[in-house]
């Protein structure tokens, strides 16, 4: 549905975006993830026409953004960063405006409109005049104009930015309602946001993508080694160097353990090595008493600290910047 | 360009003058303004008659030289200080509340939305002209006014205050804060009032050129009730120049940001 290859753009000497490429298939949502300033929302506004990109090219709904861009803006549904709405306009007469810039009058428009209100929560508030909702529920117009004229493609840009909490589950809840046969793009700097909402997450930092695939096996491909968190009764001694010895551990570290464990033990394999038999083998058969083994699953926090983190240069090559990976 | 978009945009920027209250205080200055000098002129006027009758020298006063011609005379220099509170939100503000981003990424042509634009503000300005209509009116009561003239004065008026709305609109794309295009556009179009000036001290070429420039002289045929096409062209021409480089300044804008 969307398919961008090599895009750049440059804001004068600043290179926004460097040579990014990526796809999005029918029906996906997809999370756009990145820290302030990797580049979203020159991506969003390159893929719906707002701006031309200074060189690549992007499809949406199988058209060329710069060659034809009356077709993709009829099929794209766009919330920028800031709602564009008008705050001296009634609710409805606004989306009523929003259904005419897509040619739809008349009935059809009332009927356009009444949807859209009612699939963004908004029935109750059609009269009243934008600029006295709270940011919640104006952020809710922002959505229902993006969707009123019912487009294949949405995209969002920060969706939830500014809001407060509870306003923020309820915009997501109302995000996820909307996705159904729709493909939609939402940006992000909040990492739970993709975990609520997204099927695929793309992570962009500085203006490249750094990986593009779902939570877990982002998360996955972090795990350079496997993290294996080791709990035993008694801790026997000799018990960490026999770890250290097994084949395929690169490092084992001891922590304060809880309740009647005696130590916990956080195992790391070398090169993602499967360890976890070896290492229960030798917690049985030293004494120690085995009473719990598990993989630490990386918390999609670390995955995008470690994604956007730059190495504070003078630090050592080759040393990951994450000790406890 | 369809005139169907251009005429959604028009209706949603006509109508957002009435929802603010700049449009209820520039149409009662605007009133009382017009009111004040139409009744001070005629003033004036019905002085004049009263010594033509007493003492029948030369020629008298005639309502189109005495009466009409420098009403809109007036009307055109009131409408020179109005109209860029008129303008001077078109695509400042748009730009300002990010709202240009939901025009832009609409399904509709930048000419439309310039047009469009345009034509609401000229139809504001229209609603202006109509607030006037009862001081001729008032001497249709009194006297029998040339209609053929007033017609033709109004018509003019439209065309030039309709320049001054191009190139409002032009400032106005140039920037996101309404009061330095308010003030460019004052700038802009004071000039072209006073071109003239420069035509006395410049040679024959570029003194005809200057002249020609000057919005004003246009306007003679118009207050004598003569429909003239060379003027008319000039005025249509002038708005589509302006109109042109303000399409151009979006576009370069969008380049931009
Ligand atoms: N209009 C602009 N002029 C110059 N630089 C800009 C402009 N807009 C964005 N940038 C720069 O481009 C980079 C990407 O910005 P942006 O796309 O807004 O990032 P994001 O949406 O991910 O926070 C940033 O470094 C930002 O400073
Ligand atoms: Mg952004």
């Amino acid at each position: 549905m969307i398919e961008v290859q090599k895009l750049s753009k440059f804001y004068g000497q600043r290179k926004a975006i460097d040579e990014i490429s990526f796809t999005v298939e029918k029906g996906e949502v997809l999370g756009f993830l990145g820290p302030n300033g990797a580049g979203k929302t020159t991506t969003m506004k390159i893929l719906t026409c707002f701006m031309p990109a200074s060189s690549g090219t992007a499809r949406v709904a199988g058209f060329d953004v710069f060659e034809q861009p009356l077709e993709v803006k009829r099929r794209v549904g766009y919330l920028p960063e800031t709602p564009p709405v008008y705050n001296d306009m009634i609710v409805a007469d606004f989306l009523a405006f929003k259904a005419a810039l897509h040619g739809i009058k008349g009935p059809d428009a009332k009927k356009a409109v009444g949807s859209a209100l009612e699939n963004c929560g908004l029935s109750q508030v059609g009269k009243r005049l934008i600029g006295n909702l709270s940011k919640g529920y104006q952020q809710r117009v922002g959505i229902a104009q993006a969707i009123v004229h019912n487009p294949q493609v949405l995209i969002l840009d920060e969706p939830t930015i500014g809001l407060d909490p509870k306003q923020i589950i309820e915009i997501r809840g109302l995000i996820k309602s909307l996705a159904g046969e729709r493909t939609v793009v939402l940006s992000t700097h909040i990492l739970p946001e993709v975990q609520t909402t997204c099927s695929r997450v793309l992570i962009i930092n500085e203006g490249k993508i750094v990986a593009s695939n779902t939570l877990e096996a982002i998360s996955a491909q972090l795990r350079k080694g496997n993290v294996i968190s080791l709990l035993v009764k008694n801790n026997v001694t000799g018990l960490m160097g026999k770890l250290r010895s097994v084949n395929g551990v690169a490092n084992v570290t001891e922590e304060p353990a809880d309740g009647g464990a005696a130590a916990r033990f956080v195992v790391t394999a070398a090169n993602g090595g499967e360890i976890r038999d070896a290492v229960s083998e030798i917690a049985v058969t030293s004494g120690a008493g085995l009473l719990e083994i598990k993989r630490e699953s990386l918390s999609l926090e670390e995955v995008f600290l470690k994604l956007t983190t730059v190495e504070p240069s003078g630090s050592q090559a080759g040393e990951p910047s994450g000790g406890a990976l | 360009m369809t005139l169907s978009n251009t005429l959604t945009i028009a209706k949603k920027d006509f109508k957002a003058y009435f929802s603010s209250p700049i449009a209820y205080i520039v149409m009662a200055v605007f009133s009382f303004i017009m009111g004040y000098m139409f009744f001070s002129i005629l003033n004036i006027y019905v002085m004049q008659s009263a010594q033509f009758e007493q003492f029948r020298m030369g020629k008298g006063p005639s309502l189109t030289e005495n009466l009409i011609r420098p009403i809109w005379g007036n009307m055109n220099v009131v409408l020179l200080f109005i109209i860029p509170f008129i303008t001077m939100r078109l695509f400042a503000e748009e730009k300002k509340n990010h709202t240009i981003e939901l025009l832009f990424t609409a399904p509709v042509r930048l000419s439309e939305i310039v047009f469009g634009k345009f034509l609401s503000a000229l139809g504001f300005v229209t609603v202006l002209l109509l607030l006037t209509l009862p001081y001729p009116l008032t001497l249709s009561i009194a006297t029998k006014p040339d209609w053929g003239v007033i017609w033709m004065c109004y018509l003019g008026t439209v065309l030039m205050a309709g320049v001054y709305v191009s190139v409002g609109t032009l400032c106005s794309s140039l920037t996101e804060n309404q009061i330095i295009a308010g003030a460019l556009t004052f700038g802009a179009v004071l000039f072209f009032w006073i071109i003239k000036w420069a035509a006395y001290n410049a040679g024959a070429t570029w003194g005809e050129i200057l002249g020609y420039l000057s919005i004003i002289d246009h306007f003679e045929d118009f207050s004598r009730g003569v429909f003239s096409t060379k003027d008319f062209v000039f005025y249509l021409s002038a708005v589509g120049m302006w109109l042109f480089l303000a399409y151009k300044a979006l576009e370069s804008y969008t380049w931009r940001s």
